[in-house]
């Protein structure tokens, strides 16, 4: 343990970490990226067909729900393994970088679908009377009004979707997906390093407090209410 | 000219059908600033956005300078629209865009060019005396100037006709003036023919040039407010105008009845020297579903 502060453990396992690091930060960011192209879609899909929504569709609205529903209680592990084939076609292998950020994005979506329909939710339903009253298309209040009204809390959901799939990277890690949960488990639980795990532990908690403070630096900025 | 023919509006749900708007006939003239009043509930935010087909009537016509536009769908709705502004009880400003880009907004929706758009709410915030404001955000302003903005916003596409639905039902007494007095010089600077909906008598003396009364759905008066307001034949009109009491509650039943009750009377018999339409003479009738 004492070791974790002295230079030489630095020079042996520091670029171990470092390339973990950024590992993981790119897991997290891409596939965080991914999931709210297709979230924000759904959500989009959710919120206008919704039965009091601008183009209502209650039992599409049903179905859809439940789909999304079905994705979250799937759990990360079992998802992980169900995707593989699919995971394969897409990307061309199931282990790295690569392979991990198919599941990850799959897992995430739902989530971020029911993040994002919630921000919208929060917007006045007021303020899409006022633009429907302006002539505003449906289009145009999903971009001008449901998007640009909601922003500061998309960004604070954004928060919080990176954070959770820090965690699920992690345990991606577990099954050769590379990153600092990979690094923790390979050194510190198999090889009885516990120097290392502590270590990667340490950065992962500067992670997300990084993130955490970054996105509520951006939030903050661009709140205007 | 805006024309309600045999106009009526039913909302279905699981408990039954209502019918928020019965047979409602009714002529606004260009250059007219048009007063509906009701209580909670009467129907009258039913009927206002059946003017710009916010709300779909059920049976009859809404004629918009002698065009039957109660079908219109896509485009031409949005054109519509876009040509009949519109102002909130709240406001309904856009909290992420500054003031300059929430008067710009119908502008951006019809596709505007930028420059000629800028001089067109540059001038309208002179207009509406908010000068100087441009980079400022809603949460910024006190509530008569947020009602400044919406004004500037709903006037952006130069509209003929301009809907106010409770626009100064959220302001104190004086905010509540100045904002008519606004809508007022609008009409007369800009000739917008203007519908005011309002639950107070107050708003409708000192802004409208004629009246519409709605109760249970229905109008049960019209007229040139001078006329209305000297001879009231409705008996909604005259508990609006605080001519008569109203019962605060519903007659007890028989069954029940205690020694010591008598009919209550949910407020003391109006001083003749009292303004008209303060809210104790409306405050005792319930909301049927809300403002609808």
């Amino acid at each position: 343990m004492s070791e974790l502060f002295t230079s030489e453990f630095w020079l042996d396992y520091g670029p171990l970490l470092g390339k973990a690091s950024i590992d993981t930060l790119v897991m997290v960011l891409s596939s965080t990226l991914i999931a709210y192209v297709v979230g924000i879609l759904l959500a989009v899909v959710l919120k206008l067909t919704e039965p009091n929504g601008l183009k209502p569709q209650p039992v599409f609205n049903a179905v859809l729900g439940w789909v999304v529903n079905m994705g979250r209680s799937l759990p990360f592990i079992i998802l992980l393994i169900i995707l593989i084939p699919f995971t394969r076609t897409i990307v061309g292998t199931i282990v790295g970088i690569r392979g991990a950020v198919v599941p990850l994005a799959v897992c995430a979506i739902p989530f971020v679908a029911r993040m994002v329909e919630s921000s919208f939710s929060d917007v006045h339903p007021g303020r899409i009377e006022a633009a429907q009253a302006f002539g505003a298309s449906t289009t145009q209040i999903v971009t001008k009004v449901f998007l640009r009204e909601s922003l500061p809390s998309l960004i604070r959901g954004a928060a919080i979707t990176c954070i959770t799939l820090v965690g699920y990277v992690a345990m991606a890690g577990a099954v050769g997906a590379g990153g600092l949960g990979d690094v923790a488990i390979r050194y510190g639980y198999y090889r009885y390093q516990s120097d290392v795990m502590i270590a990667s532990v340490l950065i992962l908690i500067i992670v997300v407090q990084i993130i955490q403070s970054v996105f509520n630096l951006i939030a903050r900025r661009i709140d205007k209410r | 000219m805006i024309e309600l023919l045999g106009l009526g509006k039913t909302y279905q749900s699981k408990h039954g059908s209502f019918e928020a708007l019965k047979d409602i006939n009714l002529r606004i003239d260009d250059g007219d600033i048009y007063g509906i009043i009701g209580v909670s509930g009467a129907g009258k935010s039913t009927l206002v956005r059946c003017i710009n087909l916010l709300e779909r009537p059920t049976v009859g016509q809404v004629l918009i300078d002698g065009i039957d536009v109660t079908n219109y769908q896509g485009r031409q709705l949005l054109d519509l629209r876009s040509r009949i502004g519109m102002i909130f009880q709240d406001f309904n400003l856009f909290a992420q865009r500054t003031v300059l880009s929430n008067v710009l907004f119908p502008l951006e929706v019809r596709h505007d060019a930028r420059s000629e758009a800028l001089k067109q709410a540059h001038n309208l915030l002179k207009l509406v005396g908010l000068d100087g404001m441009e980079k400022r955000y809603p949460a910024q302003l006190s509530g008569g100037q947020q009602q400044r903005v919406s004004i500037a916003r709903a006037l952006a596409n130069r509209p003929a006709y301009l809907l106010c639905d409770e626009a100064t039902s959220a302001l104190d007494s004086l905010t509540t003036a100045s904002i008519l007095a606004l809508l007022r010089e609008i009409n007369r600077t800009l000739g917008v023919t203007i519908v005011i909906i309002t639950h107070a008598m107050s708003v409708v003396e000192a802004a409208c040039n004629k009246v519409a009364v709605i109760d249970g759905s229905r109008i049960v008066e019209t007229g040139e407010v001078a006329s209305v307001f000297a001879a009231p034949t409705a008996q909604i009109t005259r508990q609006l105008l605080g001519l008569e009491t109203v019962a605060a509650v519903e007659p007890i039943d028989a069954g029940e009845t205690i020694a010591a009750v008598e009919p209550i009377n949910a407020v003391e018999p109006i001083n003749a020297g009292e303004p008209i339409g303060t809210p104790a003479t409306q405050a005792p009738r319930e909301a049927v579903d809300g403002d609808v």
